[in-house]
């Protein structure tokens, strides 16, 4: 099985492609509290789709991760508060999970 | 977007809600270059070996839970059976080494450790009987080590002196650890046929064909099943089928992908993906709610037999073809305490121990976390085994028996055991004798493999 997942020097590894899913109560400045913390981590987002699904909003980013040595951990600490603070559930997930869930 | 926001939702869905998650992985560890005839030597290479190979196994584990967003439960550890390379220790009470996996266990961060195991399908050797002899004395001074011991084949028969004996330890470790209900029970399980390579606890060990270190990862979601089935309308049993199919292909795909993961970050080989519907208390995550959800009233009554072949076919079939590395054990789990819908389903008075023997005969693995009276002669523990096994060796298949005979307890009580473990009702035993069968010991010879009706 090939994973998108990508060596560096043999050691590091970039995980490259992300889905990030917020989950919640609509709020004024969701989305723009959200994708301002993956500004600053210099997250690239490569599609993103909001709806509202069973009256709770939805919003699906799939982002795109080019730095070699990226912190993840932190990032998804990031996302989190700040999902937090709007009172939403944001993840953030490799792709992997739902590629090879859902694609053969 | 590649993959649809519904499908991404389903995902998410199955994590928040309904309790996917991978159970445990598990690394196996061989143990074959830590001999020593001097049990304190051989005691500081098994501690040397396993904190060595899985200084990072919590740390790798935890990483790869937040890259995927799939929660990680256990991190496990099994090793060579004991009783093999232990063998040419003189010492005759093997405690120490039981302590020396748990120190192990307990340095390296890890919930469980297995192997503290023997096979003796077909005869025991010297240090078989000292590692047998050491079982109760071991689970009562240790927490995370867990013991196993294979009694019979399909191509041995049944070793019916061990079965005599695992009667007798079975016993004696309830009575040492009776001021917790007998919890070192929950620790110890008797097979027919045991994988090699089961990531699952009680019973896993690494099996002596097993390469140097691998990772095998058990993957469960009883509730993801439970809820795929309660959301078809007026389905046939062939819409189940295809359903649990569907499902299992997708928990076994995720499986995959973090045991290769973590395999890789490791060094160490992936060996088996073990799609088995393991519950746990929480309501929902349980395989007695998926029998029901097929139009059982009650899980127990007539009909389970047939809905539980069709749950642990349709699992196998969805993980075979999901992964062609699936193995272990591989299929539903059927342990009362642990379940929330087969403790009512007993205290209800639809699920008997006799009804539970007849699911295990289409089902993986076998009599699972019983609480049986604390007053049930050893002779009727060792009968209920040989029948378990009987039904494992007859049908080519692994079983397995952990039960409980809690001290102080008879039937009705309720024993709280807590965690994963959940709670059990005690449950009544037949009251006639099986003491003169059990005595005369010997072999139960292997079966004919052919006039198969």
């Amino acid at each position: 099985m090939q994973t998108s997942l990508t060596f560096l020097k043999g050691k590091i590894m970039v995980p490259s492609r992300f889905v990030i899913t917020v989950i919640g109560i609509d709020k004024v400045g969701i989305v723009a509290g959200i994708t301002r913390v993956m500004a600053d981590f210099n997250v690239n987002i490569v599609d993103i789709s909001q709806t509202i699904m069973q009256s709770l909003f939805t919003m699906i980013m799939l982002a795109e991760i080019k730095e070699d040595n990226f912190d993840l951990s932190s990032f998804q600490k990031a996302m989190a508060a700040k999902g937090h603070e709007f009172g939403v559930e944001v993840k953030v997930q490799h792709e992997d999970t739902f590629r090879f869930m859902h694609r053969i | 977007m590649l993959i649809h926001p519904e499908e991404i939702l389903e995902t998410i869905k199955m994590v928040t809600n309904e309790n996917l998650d991978i159970r445990t992985v598990t690394m196996g560890i061989s143990m074959r270059d830590c001999c020593h005839p001097d049990i304190d030597t051989f005691n500081e290479n098994i501690y040397e070996k396993i904190t060595t190979c899985a200084k990072d196994l919590v740390k790798t584990t935890d990483d790869v839970q937040s890259l995927y967003g799939i929660p990680i439960i256990n991190k496990r550890i099994s090793v060579t059976p004991i009783a093999i390379v232990a063998e040419s220790c003189k010492e005759p009470d093997l405690t120490s080494v039981a302590r020396t996996l748990d120190r192990a266990a307990h340095d390296v961060g890890i919930d469980f450790i297995g192997g503290f195991s023997a096979l003796v399908q077909k005869g025991m050797t010297p240090g078989d009987l000292r590692l047998i002899n050491s079982v109760p004395q071991a689970l009562a001074s240790t927490k995370k080590v867990c013991s196993s011991i294979n009694v019979a084949t399909t191509k041995a028969g049944i070793n019916m002196d061990a079965v005599a004996l695992m009667g007798r330890v079975i016993k004696e470790t309830a009575h040492l650890t009776r001021d917790q209900g007998g919890i070192g029970c929950a620790k110890f399980v008797v097979f027919a046929n045991a994988p090699d390579d089961n990531p699952f606890m009680a019973g896993a060990f690494h099996g002596i064909g097993e390469p140097e270190c691998t990772i095998n990862v058990g993957v469960s979601g009883p509730g993801v099943v439970n809820s795929a089935v309660r959301a078809l309308e007026n389905p046939s049993l062939g819409d189940i089928s295809e359903c649990i199919k569907k499902t299992a292909f997708k928990i076994t795909r995720v499986g995959e992908v973090i045991g290769k993961e973590v395999a890789r970050r490791l060094n160490a080989k992936f060996g088996v993906l073990d799609l088995s519907l393991a519950p746990t208390p929480a309501i929902g995550d349980s395989v007695a709610a998926i029998l029901e959800a097929m139009g059982l009233e009650s899980c127990g009554t007539h009909g389970t037999t047939a809905a539980l072949a069709l749950l642990n076919d349709a699992v196998k079939k969805g993980g075979s073809m999901a992964s062609s590395s699936v193995g272990g054990l591989s299929g539903a789990f059927i342990p009362v305490s642990e379940d929330a819908g087969m403790i009512d389903a007993v205290l209800r008075g639809s699920l008997s121990l006799d009804k539970l023997e007849a699911m295990t005969s289409v089902c993986s693995v076998g009599l699972d976390m019983i609480a049986i009276p604390g007053d049930t002669p050893a002779s009727t523990i060792s009968a209920i085994i040989a029948d378990e096994m009987a039904i494992g060796m007859i049908n080519k298949k692994t079983t397995a028996v952990r039960l409980i005979p809690v001290p102080g307890k008879t039937v009705g009580d309720m024993v709280e055991f807590g965690g994963l473990l959940g709670r059990a009702p005690v449950m009544p035993v037949n009251r006639y004798s099986s003491e003169k069968f059990i005595a005369r010991g010997g072999r139960i010879p292997a079966p004919i493999q052919a006039l198969t009706n």
